[in-house]
């Protein structure tokens, strides 16, 4: 009885997801919006399917991954060495603090214009933009955690003869791993945000938000609503991502 | 750098875990404190303090609430700074020094992204070392106390007192000339502090290991010590040194013993008068 109510239990999720594609369909069969507009689940699952296996999607959805994971990845190289020196000293992060956290609030799409002209209309400047604006949520999240990191982990490092070095790569490094974590799962929504917008207005040929935008210049609705859906799979897909690697990497967390 | 270069010379010179019994006392004071003055803000701690420890004693440091009693062993291990004074380890300062120190707070003092084993050869790191003879310490010392836990465990995944044991090996295995341990045993179970105080007991008598040991409770101060040493408060004096001759390995039957009896009577006559003067 447990058994089978624990194996229903993994089923509830769905219970939204089956939710939304009634109440879709419905309105498709009452046309309570414009059936040009609102193309049925069926045509945009078609759509997805389609575009997916051996269509332009595929391609487009491809260069999303490859400019969002190039972001974050040179975001993250820069972020968590710099946030972890810097949290490693209270005095130093708050005279960079009011810096950092009025470019973390800065709309990162209001620096498109400033980053076209540094790195020109190519795929570095939608790459470098999404880099800046995820290397700062990061940034701000690895030197809280360093701030946090607990005294008296820190003091039994250096009782045991550690230098500052030593502390810092042996102790408030892995102390500031959740919190690492969190900037890194905000850091690639952001970047993912960033990138998308990016490919719909910086002369774009392909990605997934170019792909958006064109199928809604063409009218091609079930191919626009199909490249929202897969837009959100991968956004959906890359925190799952990040989730799975903090579990088993950062394994003490929450004990 | 110096800790480093420290830490390496002292590893020269470390001799194997010696197996017998403590040798009688040597004479001369392991760690002597001259002139210690610590104030925090306004209040003063310590005010030209004197003390001596002799060596392979265990010595208990107990006194009412705010005295001091784990700020003196947190100056003495280098854990917060004097304002004056001078604290010499057998004449060495502390860097010369080999020595290890055990948190009350063992779930916030080890390291939980080592499994168990990795955390006790942590502090192996700083002495010269090679991978073979780093292993080969931790088996000696888990094969000394016969410990049988599961090392490959994280330390979240034991118990309370399995981790406080896990800090105390992982200050032990540098082979400590003074071991400092400030109230250890507080956030454990009744049950598992009667476990430890014995466990801690054979580790005293195994190594000989001199021991400074913080507690707030006095049955346990006593039960564990060569010496009791009773502070006052603000500033801290020296109240009473009183030595505990009960033989060792000490058991439960110590503690009705007609001896052990007396010796708390007079530490309790002491602190109650410490606490009401004050």
């Amino acid at each position: 009885m447990n058994a089978i109510r624990r194996r229903l239990g993994h089923l509830t999720p769905l219970i939204g997801v089956i939710g939304l594609l009634i109440v879709w369909q419905i309105a498709v069969w009452f046309e309570v919006v414009d059936p040009v507009l609102l193309p049925s689940p069926a045509d945009t699952f078609i759509a997805v399917w389609n575009g997916m296996t051996g269509g332009r999607l595929w391609i487009d959805f491809l260069r999303t991954v490859e400019r969002t994971s190039l972001s974050i990845a040179y975001a993250a190289a820069i972020a968590i060495p710099l946030g972890t020196l810097l949290g490693s000293s209270t005095a130093v992060y708050r005279s960079v603090e009011f810096v950092v956290d009025f470019f973390r609030s800065t709309p990162a799409s209001a620096l498109f214009p400033l980053f076209l002209v540094i790195f020109g209309v190519g795929d570095n400047t939608k790459i470098m933009v999404a880099a800046f604006g995820a290397s700062l949520v990061i940034l701000f999240n690895v030197a809280y955690g360093v701030m946090n990191a607990r005294k008296t982990r820190l003091l039994a490092a250096k009782v045991m003869g550690a230098s500052k070095m030593r502390v810092l790569t042996d102790v408030m490094l892995f102390e500031s791993m959740p919190q690492t974590f969190i900037g890194l799962r905000n850091g690639v929504s952001l970047a993912l945000v960033i990138v998308i917008v990016a490919e719909m207005f910086i002369g774009s040929v392909d990605g997934l938000g170019y792909s958006v935008l064109d199928s809604q210049m063409l009218f091609e609705m079930p191919d626009m609503y199909a490249a929202i859906f897969v837009a959100g799979a991968l956004g959906y897909g890359f925190n799952l991502l990040f989730l799975v690697i903090e579990k088993r990497f950062v394994h003490w967390s929450g004990h | 750098m110096t800790v480093e270069k420290a830490a390496t010379a002292a590893a020269a010179n470390m001799a194997p875990l010696p197996s017998a019994a403590p040798a009688a006392p040597d004479a001369r004071p392991h760690i002597t404190v001259r002139g210690l003055s610590k104030r925090f803000g306004a209040t003063v701690v310590y005010d030209k303090f004197d003390l001596d420890i002799p060596r392979g004693r265990f010595v208990s440091v107990f006194g009412p609430n705010g005295c001091g009693k784990s700020t003196l062993i947190n100056i003495i291990a280098g854990l917060l700074p004097a304002d004056e004074g001078e604290i010499l380890f057998d004449g060495k300062t502390l860097r010369q020094t080999n020595f290890g120190y055990v948190f009350q707070n063992y779930r916030e003092a080890l390291f939980p992204w080592l499994r168990s084993i990795d955390n006790i050869r942590y502090p192996l790191k700083f002495f010269n070392l090679s991978k073979a003879e780093q292993r080969n310490r931790v088996d000696r010392l888990v094969e000394h106390l016969g410990v049988k836990i599961d090392l490959n465990r994280y330390p979240y995944q034991l118990s309370g007192g399995q981790q406080q044991l896990i800090s105390i090996m992982r200050s032990l295995v540098i082979e400590p000339e003074v071991l400092f341990l400030d109230e250890p045993f507080s956030a454990l179970d009744y049950e598992m502090t009667l476990f430890m105080r014995d466990q801690l007991q054979a580790v005293f008598l195994e190594t000989g290991t001199t021991m400074v040991f913080v507690s707030h409770d006095l049955e346990e101060a006593i039960y564990l010590a060569d010496d009791v040493l009773l502070l006052s408060r603000g500033p801290a004096r020296i109240a009473d040194y009183v030595t505990v001759r009960n033989p060792r390995p000490r058991t439960a039957e110590t503690l009705s013993d007609s001896d052990f009896v007396q010796v708390k009577a007079h530490c309790l006559d002491v602190f109650q008068r410490l606490v009401r003067g004050s």
